[in-house]
C-alpha cells in the first residue's frame, strides 16, 4: 500500500512546479477570471463525488457523495461559464466593441 | 484494456487543464483556455461515470441536474459581485472535498478497515481539515463581501485571539494525529466528527478579524487551500487528475496571494494574524487640515486643457457602479485627442484583478489598463491623475510616514501628477481608517459625492462644451 505514496507525490511536486511556471506567466489583467477558472478545474473533484455517489453504498455514505456532487457541479458550471462571461469583455480597442457574442 | 483507457483519458484532461491556464496568458487566447478546461471536465467525468462499480444513475443526473441550477444562476451576477461569488465557490470546492473524505472514511471503516494505512488516513485528514476550514472560512469572506447583516463588517478581534486560534489548530491536529495513528479504534469514530467541527470552527475565527482591503490576499489564500484540498482529495483515491488539478489551483491561490502581500508589503501571516483593523485610530485625532474642493465644472476646465490623464480606480469605484460612467469620460477625453491611461494597483478592489474585469466590462480596451510599475514612470508626465474610489493604493504615507500601517506598501504615485483630482464620497478616511496625505497636497482637489454622480457630471461638462471648438 505505501508503494502508492511515492509515485504520487512525484506528480503532486511536478504538477506544483508546472503550477507555478504557467500562473507566473498568466497576465496580470486576467487574476479574476483565472481565480474562477483554477476553481472550476479544481472541482474535478467531482470524480471522487461521482464515485462515492455512484457505488452500492448506505445511503447515508452516498447522501454524502450526492451534496459533494452537487457543489463541484455548481463550481464547474457556474466557474466555466463566469470565466468566458468575463473574458468575452476583454478586447483590445473601443470599435469592435458589442461583437463579443 | 479498460483501466489503461481511463488512465489515457486522464492524462489527456491533466493536459488539457494545463494548457487551459497556458493559454490564460494573453487575453488573445484566454478563451481557447476555457474550452480545453470545459474538455478536460467532460472527459473526466464521462470516463469516471462509466467506472463499472458506479451503479446509481438517477442519483448523479439528480445531482448533477441540480449543480447546473445553482451554477447557471451563479455565473450571471454582476461583476461587482464576482469577489463574493469566488469566496462562495471556494465554500462549494471545501465542503466537497470534506464530505467526499467523510464519506471515505466511514465507508472504508465498515467495508475494509485494512485500507486505511496511515498514509491515506493523514491524506484523508488533511482533506477534511482544509475542506471543512476552507468552507466556513470562504462563506465568512463571502458574507463580509456581500454584506449580510449578520456577519461583522469591521474586523473582530479580542485579546488572545491568536493564542484561541493556535490553540483550537493545535488541538485539531492532535486529535488527527492519534486518529491516523488508531483509525480502526472503537472510539475513532466517535472522535472523527470532532476534528470536523474543530475545523468548521477554526474557519470561522480565521476570517473573522480581517477586514475589507485584506480581502484579495484572503480570497486568494482560501483559493489555494481549496486546491489543496483536492490535492489530499487526491491522495485519498489515488487519482493522479485530481492531484494535478488541485496542484495547479493550490499554486495559483498562492501565487496571486504573493502578488497580493508583496503589493501591500505584509507577510501572510501578517494578514491572517496581524489584525489590521486595530493599530490606526491613534493616528487620526490630530490636527485638523483643510482639504481644497473643487466644482466639476473646474475640473472639466482642467481635464479639457490636459493632454495625458491618468484615472485610478478603486473599490468606492466598484461600489457606485460608476466603471460605465468612467467610460463615458473616457470617450469624451479620447474624443478631445487626450491619452487617458489607468492606473491597476494589485490590490485594487476586493480580489486580484477586480479593476481590470470592472473596465473590461465598460468596454474600456485592455491595452489602456496599465500595471501600477509601468504607470508609475509616467506619473510625472501626467497631468491630471483621477483617483475615482481608491485611497490607500495612492497614500503618499506609504513612501513617507513610518508611523502609518501601510507604511512600505507600493503605491501608484499620484502625487507626482501635475493635478490631482480625487472624487470621494465623504470626509471620512478609507477602509483601512489612514488619513490620505494626497488630499491635503497642495495640487490636490477634491470632488465629493457619490463616484458616479460626479464622473456623470464631468461627462456632462465636457460634452455640453465640446461645441465650442
Amino acid at each position: 500500500m505505501t508503494g502508492d505514496l511515492w509515485p504520487t507525490l512525484w506528480v503532486f511536486v511536478l504538477a506544483s512546479f508546472i503550477g507555478l511556471g504557467v500562473i507566473r506567466k498568466v497576465s496580470r489583467l486576467l487574476h479574476t477570471p483565472l481565480m474562477s477558472l483554477t476553481n472550476a478545474i479544481s472541482a474535478i473533484a467531482v470524480v471522487g463525488a461521482i464515485l462515492v455517489t455512484g457505488g452500492d453504498y448506505p445511503l447515508s455514505i452516498r447522501i454524502l457523495g450526492a451534496v459533494a456532487l452537487f457543489a463541484s457541479m455548481a463550481n464547474i458550471v457556474s466557474g466555466f461559464l463566469i470565466t468566458d462571461r468575463m473574458l468575452k469583455m476583454f478586447k483590445t480597442d473601443t470599435k469592435s466593441g458589442g461583437s463579443g457574442h | 484494456m479498460l483501466y489503461a483507457l481511463s488512465q489515457i483519458a486522464y492524462i489527456t484532461a491533466s493536459a488539457l487543464f494545463i494548457f487551459a491556464l497556458h493559454w490564460m496568458n494573453t487575453p488573445a487566447t484566454a478563451r481557447k483556455g476555457v474550452y480545453a478546461g470545459v474538455a478536460g471536465t467532460t472527459i473526466a467525468v464521462v470516463v469516471t461515470w462509466a467506472e463499472p462499480t458506479v451503479m446509481h444513475h438517477w442519483w448523479i443526473i439528480g445531482a448533477i441536474a441540480l449543480g447546473f441550477a445553482v451554477g447557471i444562476p451563479l455565473s450571471q451576477v454582476p461583476l461587482t459581485a464576482v469577489p463574493q461569488r469566488t469566496a462562495l465557490s471556494h465554500a462549494f470546492g471545501g465542503v466537497a472535498a470534506g464530505l467526499v473524505g467523510t464519506a471515505e472514511y466511514y465507508l472504508r471503516l465498515s467495508e475494509g478497515p485494512e485500507w486505511l494505512t496511515p498514509f491515506r488516513m493523514v491524506a484523508l485528514i488533511a482533506e477534511i481539515i482544509l475542506g471543512y476550514l476552507t468552507f466556513t472560512g470562504s462563506l465568512m469572506a463571502a458574507g463580509k463581501l456581500q454584506e449580510v447583516k449578520w456577519v461583522p463588517q469591521r474586523p473582530v478581534t479580542y485579546p488572545g485571539q491568536n493564542f484561541v486560534n493556535g490553540l483550537l489548530f493545535a488541538s485539531a491536529i492532535f486529535l488527527a494525529g492519534i486518529i491516523a495513528a488508531n483509525p480502526t479504534a472503537a472510539w475513532a469514530p466517535y472522535a472523527f466528527p470532532l476534528i470536523i467541527v474543530l475545523a468548521l470552527t477554526f474557519g470561522v475565527l480565521l476570517i473573522i478579524p480581517i477586514g475589507g482591503a485584506d480581502m484579495p490576499t484572503v480570497i486568494a489564500i482560501l483559493n489555494s487551500y481549496a486546491g489543496l484540498s483536492a490535492v489530499a482529495m487526491g491522495f485519498v483515491l489515488d487519482s493522479k487528475l485530481l492531484i494535478t488539478a488541485g496542484a495547479l489551483d493550490g499554486s495559483s491561490g498562492l501565487i496571486l496571494a504573493i502578488i497580493m502581500c508583496k503589493a501591500m508589503n505584509r507577510s501572510f501571516t501578517n494578514v491572517l494574524f496581524g489584525a489590521f483593523g486595530q493599530v490606526q485610530q491613534a493616528k487620526t485625532g490630530g490636527e485638523q487640515k483643510q482639504y481644497k474642493s473643487e466644482t466639476p465644472e473646474g475640473a472639466a476646465q482642467v481635464l479639457e486643457q490636459a493632454s495625458f490623464v491618468v484615472i485610478i480606480p478603486g473599490y468606492g469605484m466598484a461600489v457606485a457602479q460608476a466603471q460605465h460612467k468612467v467610460r463615458e469620460l473616457y470617450d469624451q477625453l479620447k474624443k478631445r485627442g487626450i491619452t487617458v491611461k489607468f492606473a491597476i494597483h494589485p490590490v485594487a478592489g476586493r480580489m486580484p484583478g477586480h479593476m481590470n474585469v470592472l473596465l473590461a466590462e465598460a468596454d474600456i480596451p485592455y491595452t489602456d489598463l496599465v500595471e501600477m510599475d509601468d504607470i508609475n514612470h509616467d506619473m510625472p508626465q501626467a497631468d491630471v491623475a483621477l483617483v475615482v474610489g481608491a485611497n490607500d493604493v495612492v497614500n503618499p504615507a506609504a513612501h513617507t510616514d513610518k508611523s502609518s500601517p501601510i507604511y512600505g506598501m507600493p503605491i501608484i504615485e499620484a502625487d507626482k501628477a501635475r493635478t490631482i483630482f480625487a472624487i470621494k464620497r465623504s470626509k471620512n478616511p478609507g477602509f483601512a481608517g489612514i488619513d490620505n496625505e494626497l488630499y491635503f497636497s497642495d495640487r490636490t482637489w477634491m470632488l465629493f459625492g457619490d463616484a458616479k454622480a460626479v464622473i456623470g457630471e464631468l461627462v456632462k461638462e465636457l460634452s455640453g462644451g465640446s461645441g465650442m471648438h
